[in-house]
């Protein structure tokens, strides 16, 4: 995937220049301009996912819930999911894990959603952007929906 | 100097916290940095190659053809369009937000923009391939079936609940960018 990324960016960057210099100069000055603006509260969210990561191991997670953890499972699997920031390849292994290791499909279902949707400690950097209350409405919509998710989940899994 | 140093003040006080906490347990120290390095090596992946698309689509595509595709009057091809680029996104939501940023101050719907968000966030096509291998096809297309709906339906609601004003100054502040 990040091939396709570089090779389409080098591309459309290389086509740019071909066709005009300056207007590729100012690109790359905004690009960096842009980077550089956010590159502080980037690193202060990559450090604390650095902590989260470090204070919760799985088996602390598979605790919380356990198929048989009912909606406070699914609740707790839920705040788990919004504090976390896990890339999804690490996620989608992870909870693949949980599964066998005996975590219930609403429960899963509840995390990977709050996971990709909701997101507390990138909270400062989407306020920066969104302002404070577009930025707390959609992560409490995102998780209300996680819900749903949850329950379409396990009543589809629970049908086979 | 005060700019800078104002800027990454948050950074200089976890850090001097962090390395506090791990003169007395190195462990968490350790882990932290490893998991901190995971994560960077992953983000200056991913990132710079975004915020140059960024600064090329900035450039080269005017405010009119963008609000063509994606405006207030784009209709359904303006939603499908958001729900694509999100979708064929790579990298972890905090990426969109720049791009979404981009696109207030082209001129792209605010509803499109949040459906762009939510696509990103959940319906990205190589993590869904990654969410099949994991967790089987039954769950990840339940997920995306039930996600497409509530993206849209997410996206409705926020418009409604901000409100013209708020939207108008989020335009505002993105065009000064």
């Amino acid at each position: 995937m990040n091939t396709i990324l570089y090779a389409g960016t080098a591309l459309l960057l290389i086509l740019s220049f071909i066709k005009d210099k300056a207007k590729t100069k100012k690109a790359l000055k905004k690009a960096w301009k842009s980077l550089e603006n956010i590159l502080p509260q980037f690193l202060v969210v990559i450090l604390l996912v650095g902590v989260l990561l470090t204070v919760m191991d799985s088996e602390m997670i598979l605790r919380i819930i356990g198929a048989d953890s009912g909606w406070l499972g699914v609740l707790l699997a839920a705040v788990v999911g919004a504090i976390t920031l896990i890339p999804g390849f690490v996620a989608f292994p992870t909870a693949a894990m949980l599964l066998q290791g005996g975590a219930g499909y609403m429960q899963i279902a509840a995390f990977i959603s709050t996971l990709m949707m909701v997101g507390v400690v990138t909270l400062p950097v989407e306020i920066s952007y969104f302002g404070k209350r577009l930025a707390v409405y959609r992560n409490l919509l995102a998780f209300g929906f996680s819900f749903l998710v949850a329950y379409v989940i396990g009543y589809v899994e629970a049908l086979v | 100097m005060n700019g800078v140093l104002k800027k990454y003040r948050n950074l200089v006080i976890v850090l001097v916290v962090l390395i506090g906490v791990s003169l007395f347990n190195l462990e968490f120290g350790k882990s932290v940095a490893r998991i901190t390095t995971m994560q960077l090596k992953e983000m200056l992946f991913v990132i710079p190659p975004i915020f140059i698309l960024l600064g090329l689509l900035d450039v080269w595509v005017s405010k009119e053809t963008m609000s063509r595709y994606m405006g207030e009057g784009s209709g359904l091809k303006g939603v499908l369009l958001a729900i694509l680029i999100g979708s064929a996104a790579a990298g972890p939501l905090y990426g969109a937000f720049p791009v979404a940023a981009v696109f207030m101050k082209k001129g792209v719907a605010f509803r499109n923009i949040l459906i762009f968000i939510g696509a990103w966030s959940t319906t990205k096509i190589p993590m869904l391939l990654f969410e099949i291998a994991s967790l089987g096809p039954r769950f990840a297309i339940t997920r995306l079936l039930v996600d497409i709906p509530g993206i849209i339906i997410i996206a409705a609601i926020l418009t409604r609940l901000v409100g013209k004003d708020e939207i108008g100054r989020l335009y505002e502040k993105a065009s000064a960018q």
